[in-house]
């Protein structure tokens, strides 16, 4: 029997070694990226660039005020559609935990949670702007509150999990009505996951355009009309991005780096949320 | 002694502030069944896992002492080194799920990267199953994975696989606390042939396993090594107060 | 029930989705059937089309996306699953590739148009390949970068479920820490990591923005890993908005295809994730 403990102990090091490095290298872009955006993004920035509208062709300066109150707008639309139906459908999962349908209800969740987001965008349009004849706000926040619904789903179902049945049980056996017991009891303990999956979701479709390139258009112009075409952060970089003029692609770093701020901001809003608001039991 | 196959000298062990082990002394001569016992938590588990150098994986410990396996001191050797002189045998049967029976008794050898020839591994794998008493039950399926086993054939498994290393000492934590008294005592015969081929040391909470399979028994108590001596003797005539209170089940 | 029905509504809303896109697709489907997708011209002039541009574009830039992806999310697993559990570097690379896979699509594009394609482009001059600076290969490369924070949370995940018996046995057996790793931690989480390759190809599959902006735009079948070409889901999203007819219904029949591929691929790698979780849950005693 040889001994190559030596050899062994080598090859151990160089294993570690080469986990670390790899690991770290692929840190590398998102450093790259976050050094980009701020340099490049930054010196866009100012009160010109964030509240005012853009420009046509061959003009300079002009902002992406429009694209930042469209983000917001579809923001609230897609909550407005998606977060009741989300948790209700979260609150019967946890209290069905077995059976065909909610079975069923999982697995479709796990279906639309992997779909493209590209073939949401078609159904949205297909849905609405075919029967609308026309692009809007409305379709935009449709396809993209099918988006959210699976994740506030499963985020609402995981957090009701954990909730020992004993709360239900009191609440019931004061002779509390179940739907009461469900919205003064149970809800409110588990706000907190709940909300952090909102804020979670939120964050995701923040950043989505394929859903928006035939929904919700794009608009060089404000508009709070959620029937016509509304702009959006990630659709203006992408429109800024693709066009061949310098100004505007260091507007679209401009507009990267509010996305990317506004991004991480609800990312860590939401682990704040987590874990400041987690109630004990 | 010649034949002392391990010498622990004034040894402690740390966790953390916490002394577990104080100034233990013992020696363990070949071919012998040394057991160790003492009530929970007394420090006998971290006493065997001083030896063969598992008690330093967890973060925050520390020793001070001596240990030596058969004149090579056991903290100055290269731990992947000594490991493969030591055998150990866990409380809850732990076969690799991955590998089958054959791989299982080999396994020391195929993760250390050592190559035999087939036709060697072959004979060892026999030797080891029939030293652990386990050769006629599994004979036939070498190639199943080890998990279809009962528990008492998977400790059995265990064992062959210490076994195929050929160690110096076998250190057994609380082997049959996992299984059937059927199994138990099957396991126990099985040290009775075990000890002419290695030298066990064997942690027990079962005071009554102790009389049966050891020569040799050590009472730990709170860290301390409380009595060391030959186990007829310890159990009619305890020279220690405390050693008589545990074995008349004062405490447990 | 309000709470039933909304469970309802989950499965009413998904069938509707799959029923919508069967019949807007419907037309191509009787025009071209199955040919479709060995069909190689995508022309609207003459409304001949075949998808497998397309799908030779998706499944390069897929799977060299996975191949490039690979060695850096195992060892992103196996430094926080394994070397790094707990403290401040594990916090540090955990959070950083958390962040990784917060950003928007269309960012990872901007970047990669003004910092990636020149770089491919300098790479493609030295190597003699035509400098589009575009193309599978560009695309590739980012989306590899976008893919590697999904393997490589769920191998975290299997690889720390790993039971620490079997680990302490390797040990007592003399192993390094390595020959551990190697035989007893792979092998066993091998399944969940395999799904977590699986669920990241879902992605990469169905990834839009950044493909779109570096992948050239092509309707031609790709001849090199160099070429421009486009993605079942670049074609969509450079070509929808203005389609009408048969190409809109054709652009949708690749969205059924693309629909139905990332929901088979997707319900593996959640199946067999779930069968682990379960399994190691059984194993605590």
């Amino acid at each position: 029997m040889k001994d190559h403990a030596g050899a062994r102990l080598i090859k151990d090091m160089i294993f570690k070694c080469a986990v670390c490095l790899f690991a770290f290298i692929s840190l590398l872009p998102l450093y790259l990226i976050l050094y980009y955006i701020t340099k490049n993004g930054i010196m866009v920035i100012n009160w010109d660039f964030l509240f005012s509208l853009p420009r046509p062709i061959g003009e300079s300066g002009g902002g992406v005020f429009n694209a930042i109150i469209g983000t917001v707008m579809l923001i609230i639309l897609s909550c407005i559609m998606s977060i009741p139906c989300g948790i209700a459908a979260g609150i019967y999962l946890s209290e069905n935990k077995k059976g065909k349908l909610s079975n069923t209800i999982r697995l479709c969740v796990i279906v639309l949670q992997g779909t493209p987001s590209i073939v949401i965008g078609i159904i949205a349009y297909l849905w609405v702007v075919a029967p609308l004849k026309t692009f809007s706000a409305l379709s935009g926040g449709i396809a993209l509150s099918i988006m959210m619904l699976p994740v506030i789903i499963k985020t609402t179902e995981e957090t009701l999990k954990l909730i020992p049945y004993h709360l239900k049980e009191a609440s019931l056996a004061l002779g509390v009505p179940y739907h009461r017991t469900i919205l003064k009891v149970i809800l409110p303990s588990g706000i907190s996951g709940i909300l952090t999956g909102i804020l979670l979701s939120v964050a995701r479709i923040t950043g989505e355009t394929a859903p928006l390139l035939f929904t919700a258009f794009g608009n060089q112009f404000m508009n709070m009309n959620i029937l016509k075409p509304i702009d959006s952060l990630p659709y203006r970089i992408f429109y800024y991005a693709m066009s061949p003029y310098p100004e505007w692609h260091s507007f679209a770093w401009g507009a990267s780096f509010i996305l990317v701020v506004l991004t991480l901001a609800l990312n860590l809003f939401a682990r704040g949320i987590s874990v400041k608001w987690k109630i004990q039991f | 002694m010649e034949n002392t196959v391990l010498k622990v000298e004034n040894f402690c062990a740390f966790f953390g502030d916490n002394k577990i082990l104080k100034e233990v002394n013992l020696s363990v001569s070949k071919n012998v069944v040394a057991a160790l016992m003492g009530p929970s938590g007394c420090g006998k588990t971290t006493l065997i896992r001083c030896v063969n150098r598992m008690h330093e994986l967890i973060p925050g410990t520390a020793i001070s002492g001596k240990m030596t396996l058969v004149n090579e001191d056991i903290y100055t050797m290269q731990p992947i080194v000594l490991r493969r002189k030591v055998g150990m045998v866990f409380q809850k049967p732990n076969p690799f799920p991955t590998m089958s029976i054959y791989e299982n008794v080999i396994a020391g050898y195929k993760l250390n990267g050592i190559r035999i020839p087939r036709g060697e591994l072959d004979n060892i794998v026999e030797q080891s199953l029939k030293k652990a008493a386990l050769w006629e039950e599994v004979k036939d399926t070498l190639h199943r994975k080890g998990t279809f086993l009962s528990g008492g054939q998977q400790q059995r498994l265990c064992i062959a696989r210490a076994l195929a290393m050929d160690p110096e000492i076998l250190l057994l934590d609380e082997p049959t606390s996992a299984l059937d008294p059927k199994s138990t005592s099957q396991i126990e015969e099985l040290f009775v042939e075990l000890k002419k081929n290695v030298t066990m040391l064997l942690v027990t909470h079962n005071i009554a396993q102790a009389a049966r399979v050891s020569d040799f028994t050590a009472f730990i108590y709170l860290g301390e090594l409380i009595e060391f001596g030959p186990t007829e003797k310890m159990f009619t005539v305890p020279k220690d107060k405390r050693t008589e209170e545990y074995l008349t089940g004062k405490f447990g | 029930m309000a709470l039933t029905a909304s469970g309802g509504f989950i499965v009413v809303l998904l069938f509707a989705v799959f029923a919508t896109l069967l019949a807007a697709a419907v037309a191509s489907i009787k025009e071209f059937g199955l040919f479709f997708f060995i069909g190689k011209t995508w022309d609207s002039s003459t409304e001949t089309f075949g998808a497998l541009p397309f799908l030779v574009g998706t499944l390069c830039t897929s799977f060299l996306a996975l191949l490039i992806s690979i060695p850096f999310s195992i060892a992103i697993s196996i430094f926080l699953g394994e070397y790094f559990k707990e403290g401040a570097v594990s916090t540090f690379l955990r959070s950083a590739v958390e962040v990784l896979a917060g950003i928007p699509s269309v960012i990872y594009g901007l970047w990669g148009l003004f910092l990636l394609m020149p770089a491919v482009r300098l790479l493609e001059t030295q190597i003699g390949a035509p400098p589009h600076g575009v193309g599978i290969f560009t695309s590739s490369l980012i989306l590899a970068i976008m893919i590697i924070p999904f393997s490589a949370s769920i191998g975290r995940e299997v690889i720390t479920l790993v039971p620490g018996d079997l680990k302490e046995a390797a040990y007592s057996l003399g192993a390094t820490r390595f020959e551990v790793i190697k035989n007893i931690i792979i092998p066993y989480a091998r399944s969940g990591i395999i799904a977590g390759i699986l669920l990241a190809l879902g992605r990469a599959i169905g990834e839009t923005m950044a493909v779109t902006m570096l992948i050239g735009n092509s309707n031609f079948l790709p001849t090199g890993i160099f070429s421009p070409a486009n993605t079942m889901a670049s074609v969509i999203a450079n070509e929808f908005a203005e389609a009408t007819g048969i190409t809109a219904s054709s652009l949708i029949y690749i969205a059924l295809v693309l629909f139905f591929v990332t929901t088979v691929v997707n319900i593996i790698g959640t199946y067999v994730i779930q069968k682990v979780s379960i399994e190691s849950s059984k194993e605590v005693t």
